[in-house]
Formats: structure tokens, C-alpha cells, sequence
């Protein structure tokens, strides 16, 4: 199983703050957003931009970075504390 | 000597004497703290802002600001860091962000909470959500603010 979250405007648009899909074989960030997308086309505009960050188990990743069973994976706007 | 380090994320306030009075307990070997605060300013991208709300990752956060600490830790000879950031419904004029730094001298104290400061606002999973006259809006990532990394990283190349 893998653990999804969103925050701040992502997780307000696509109006959810976490999901769980299972982990059926290996597959990358990028391949996890097109499932996502897949599941709900209404996401793909959110999803699918650039600015889109990623952390998987709290660590900042890239597009190519590989999903593991039991991940936590986050998607997430560009930073603004301080 | 490994760096007395102490980070903290929490929704009350701090108090900056008693942050900096900590960091000056006892402390013969340091003859340079700088230390720099964030405030919630009223005026924000052009408008009047009322509030502030500050969303973050729980799971993640100390874990950035930790490995932010380690990397200044390492470029620069350290003695304490403390770091603080608030979360939840703030003010106008609230405190946010508190970032102190100890060390012999005052270029290595001066370069460090400026790192640490600009990893924060690039690194750190914060985000803010203005209450303003024209109603709530996110606060859009600066261009300004990515650049800002890259001085560190020209001079980590020069060295």
C-alpha cells in the first residue's frame, strides 16, 4: 500500500488531503501521478504542472524517483514559510 | 565539538531574550550571535493582509529544518543554532520565524542565518494562507526566493 498526501492549495483543489493505492509493481513518481490522473481526470491540470514538488517518506524527490509498498508519498506546492 | 542544535515547531509564541539568553548561557568560546526574525507583515503582493494562517507537513518539517541545520553545521564552524517556527493562525506583526546562530566569529555567525534563512524558504514544508481584504489567497512562491539559494551554491563551488 502506498500513502498519498496533498497540502495547502493542492490538497484544497483536488479537495482531498490523502489516499491509499496499492502498490501493484515498481513504478516512479511520475508513474504514480499518471495513475492518479488516470483515476481522476480532473486532477491532471492540478497534478501535471511543473511547480508540483514531491517528498517520498518526508524526503524531497524528483520525477524519477522509485516508489517503494509502504511509501509515504506527498505532492505539494512550492514552499512559502519564513 | 559537535553544535548544540535545537529546533522547534509549535504554534505559541517565543520569546527572543530568552532565546538569546540561552544561546549565551555559559558560553566563553563565542564572541558573535546573530540571530533574525520573521514578522507577519500587512501588506503582502500589493495587498492590505488582515492574518495568516501557516499550513505544514508535521511529519517532514523537523526533518527539513534538521537537515537545513546539518548543512550550515558543516560549512560553517557553529557552536549553537536554535531554530523556531510557528504554525497555525498568526497575526499582524506576529513573530514566525526565529533563527539564531553562535561561533567565534561574526562572518561565519552572519553567513549561517542567512543560509539557514534562505533553505527555509525554499526547503522547508511551510506554506502560508493570507487573510486579506479581497479574501483568503494562497502566497505564491517567489522567483526571488529559489535565486536566492544560488549565491550559496556559486560560493560552495568556489571554495
Amino acid at each position: 500500500m502506498i500513502n498519498v498526501l496533498f497540502f495547502a492549495q493542492l490538497k484544497e483543489v483536488l479537495n482531498t488531503s490523502s489516499l491509499q493505492l496499492e502498490h501493484s509493481a515498481p513504478c516512479t513518481v511520475k508513474d504514480l501521478k499518471q495513475r492518479l490522473t488516470t483515476q481522476q481526470p480532473a486532477w491532471q491540470t492540478h497534478l501535471e504542472t511543473d511547480n508540483i514538488l514531491c517528498a517520498v517518506n518526508q524526503t524531497m524527490v524528483d520525477q524519477q524517483h522509485i516508489i517503494h509498498d509502504g511509501d509515504e508519498v506527498a505532492f505539494f506546492p512550492p514552499v512559502t514559510g519564513g | 565539538m559537535t553544535p548544540s542544535i535545537h529546533i522547534r515547531v509549535q504554534t505559541e509564541d517565543f520569546d527572543v531574550a530568552q532565546e538569546y539568553a540561552a544561546l549565551r548561557k555559559d558560553n566563553t568560546q563565542d564572541g558573535a550571535i546573530v540571530f533574525f526574525t520573521g514578522l507577519v507583515r500587512d501588506m503582502n503582493q500589493g495587498e492590505d493582509v488582515t492574518g495568516l494562517y501557516l499550513e505544514h507537513y508535521p511529519a517532514m518539517t523537523e526533518k527539513a529544518l534538521a537537515r537545513i541545520v546539518d548543512q550550515a553545521c558543516g560549512r560553517w564552524p557553529l557552536s549553537r543554532v536554535s531554530l523556531i517556527h510557528r504554525v497555525g493562525q498568526l497575526h499582524i506583526s506576529d513573530q514566525i520565524v526565529f533563527v539564531a546562530v553562535s561561533s567565534h566569529h561574526r562572518e561565519a555567525a552572519f553567513d549561517a542565518c542567512h543560509f539557514i534563512m534562505d533553505y527555509l524558504k525554499n526547503q522547508a514544508p511551510f506554506w502560508k494562507k493570507e487573510t486579506t481584504t479581497q479574501g483568503d489567497r494562497w502566497v505564491q512562491a517567489l522567483a526571488k526566493d529559489e535565486a536566492s539559494l544560488k549565491k550559496w551554491n556559486d560560493q560552495h563551488d568556489e571554495s
